[in-house]
């Protein structure tokens, strides 16, 4: 057995739990988690199939973990799992599938699909099957602290840039603060006008915030790659930020995965609850709108409508909030056909955005949301994921769709903030 | 001869196996346990897991126009096959001899379009896993085993009933004891392992305060 293969079947087998057996045990090879993929609607191939992408953990608990499997196995009848599979699966599950879920949903002995490729993720990353632009984005994030590579000079540059545009001074490392914020490398570079509408939307709301120069990356690449240990060392980066500031609570920013990732994952990275609680923006944004805090003047009369980011909404709960909110500026506001839990992702999700090899299929797919967007054709999208926004920009322009214009929610509240009523 | 070994040791081996191997596969997805979920929840895990399980019966709507032939085919299917075996008067008759209880069996014409139904949903099911790239990619000699010997029992059912032949009986009863032996090694297992699949899901997703 090579190493290769060794190193991807321990990280497999240190994978196995109840939930894994239990799904094995269950899938009934129907195939319905294929009509809920993008990758499987827009190209047709049925390797795209959400399951057959799960195709190594199977032979592993099929020849390790079940009767016929292990005497089959013993006798040599069976195909075992090979150092080729696990090559041969590396584009299905970095390429082909964006972790968002949507098949889990359908899965009708209900098998969470998502859960176990995540866990073959384990397995290939191990093994060192993994796709060169996301393993380069992991060294970043581990050596750099942003998987982009923006540092602290950078953020502080972004920083002097919105304070000048807002008049405002945005907080950097105040001890007891209430709320420390987090961003998305992707954020800072492509959209940091958030981090004036965040420095706007608190001043008015009275809410007491600040950014960590130690740490401030709300992603994590570890998750998107698939190794776990990586995935803990940078999630201790933010508790020690956090610790360190002695803030009670966390922002994160917008950004689907790096929510997922921090609200819900994080603490079983480092096998203890978090000493701090976590927000979305969003959900922070609606909680101070509950509150009568956050006030609102003037709309925006465009047909919006909301992409929900997949991490955010399907594997975060963040659904009625971004919708309340918008109800606040957006009258006009129109729904896409199959959204909330069953919305098509933006097709960039789980790292997907940062494996360049996968650019052209990642547009490919990007069909299922420009015939979602060609349903209603809204004037403006709005989210509440800044790599979902990049996604969108990419396949807007792909599709020569110039006529929607995108939003950031926090933008969009922000906009049409009441600044005297905090 | 043949006869008294099906309605004797070979159905005394066939029960045997089919309880402890369903309860050996229940219980052996516990031996490698789930890590503890220290995220903070949302929503209650267990109404998760209990709504899931309800939920799923149902298919999404969003995914209808797609899969109509799965719904269709396997609403007939598997309802049909649970009409035959809790409903089918001879059925009720052998579980009240061996149990005591009794309950109204279902009158002949409606065993009829029963069985008619589910063998159409299972055929179709059948010619789908056949024909469909996705289920054709994914399908393994288990599949096709698990459903040709329920097409099997099935056909053999029926023949028994329609027939009223001691020797047909004799062959369903037998062909039921295949499949009671082959059930637990195989994906037929799906039948009882569909609820704890469902109840982690939902559990998960809940905790999340997502519907599964």
């Amino acid at each position: 057995m090579s190493d290769k293969l060794t190193l991807g079947m321990e990280a497999m087998r240190a994978q196995m739990d109840t939930r894994v057996m239990s799904y094995m045990s269950s899938c009934v090879h129907c195939g319905i988690c294929a009509e809920a993929c993008l990758f499987y609607t827009e190209t047709g191939d049925a390797r795209y199939t959400p399951i057959y992408k799960v195709e190594p953990l199977r032979k592993l608990w099929r020849q390790e973990y079940t009767f016929w499997g292990k005497l089959a196995a013993s006798m040599g009848l069976s195909k075992k799992l090979t150092e080729e599979d696990l090559a041969n699966w590396e584009e299905l599950v970095y390429d082909g599938c964006t972790m968002c879920s949507r098949c889990s949903m359908v899965c009708p002995v209900g098998i969470d699909i998502a859960y176990m490729i995540r866990k073959v993720k384990e397995g290939l990353a191990a093994a060192g099957f993994s796709p060169e632009g996301l393993v380069e984005a992991g060294k970043r994030a581990v050596e750099i602290g942003s998987p982009m590579g923006v540092t602290l000079k950078t953020l502080d540059a972004t920083i002097r840039v919105q304070e000048k545009e807002t008049g405002l001074k945005i907080p950097m490392d105040v001890e007891g603060a209430d709320y420390l914020c987090l961003f998305s490398s992707g954020e800072i570079a492509g959209f940091p006008e958030f981090i004036g509408s965040l420095a706007k939307i608190f001043r008015a709301t009275g809410v007491s915030w600040t950014i960590s120069s130690e740490y401030f990356e709300a992603t994590n690449t570890g998750v998107q790659l698939g190794n776990s240990k990586m995935a803990a060392t940078l999630v201790e980066r933010v508790v020690s930020a956090a610790e360190k500031l002695k803030v009670k609570n966390v922002i994160s920013p917008e950004c689907g995965h790096a929510y997922t990732t921090i609200r819900w994952d994080a603490p079983n990275f480092i096998g203890r609850p978090l000493p701090f609680r976590v927000v979305h923006i969003i959900e922070l944004l609606d909680e101070l709108r509950r509150d009568g805090r956050l006030k609102t003047e003037g709309v925006n009369t465009d047909r919006l409508s909301y992409h929900d980011p997949c991490n955010a909404a399907r594997r975060g709960g963040v659904i009625k909030q971004p919708r309340d909110l918008l109800a606040m500026v957006a009258p006009n506001f129109t729904e896409l056909p199959e959204t909330g839990d069953m919305n098509w992702c933006c097709g960039g999700g789980g790292g997907v955005s940062s494996n360049e090899r996968a650019d052209p299929l990642r547009l490919k797919v990007f069909d299922a949301k420009k015939r979602q967007l060609d349903a209603i054709r809204p004037e403006g999208l709005v989210t509440a994921c800044s790599n979902c926004r990049h996604m969108l920009e990419d396949g807007l322009e792909e599709n020569e769709m110039h006529d929607i214009e995108l939003l950031g929610i926090t933008e969009l509240i922000a906009d049409h903030l009441v600044e005297e009523s905090g | 001869m043949f006869a008294q070994l099906v309605d004797g040791i070979f159905w005394d081996i066939a029960l045997w196996v089919f309880g402890i191997g369903v309860l050996w596969g229940i219980l052996s997805i516990f031996r490698v346990r789930n890590k503890p979920d220290y995220s903070e929840p949302r929503g209650s895990g267990t109404a998760g897991a209990v709504g899931a399980n309800l939920r799923r019966f149902l298919p999404r709507t969003e995914l209808v126009s797609r899969t109509r032939l799965h719904i269709v085919a396997g609403y007939l299917f598997h309802l049909g096959l649970f009409a035959l075996l809790f409903f089918a008067a001879p059925h009720v008759l052998f579980f009240e001899a061996q149990t005591g209880l009794g309950w109204t069996p279902m009158p002949y014409w409606a065993f009829i379009i029963t069985a008619q139904l589910s063998f159409l949903g299972l055929m179709l099911l059948w010619i789908h896993r056949v024909m469909h790239p996705v289920t054709r990619l994914l399908s393994d000699l288990d599949d096709h085993l698990a459903a040709i010997l329920t097409f099997i029992v099935m056909l053999t059912g029926c023949m028994a009933l329609i027939g009223e032949f001691e020797g047909l009986r004799v062959l369903h009863r037998f062909t039921v004891e295949l499949l009671m032996v082959y059930f637990p090694f195989s994906r037929l297992m799906h039948a009882f392992m569909f609820i704890p699949s469902r109840a982690f899901t939902g559990a998960w997703f809940g905790r999340r305060g997502v519907k599964a």
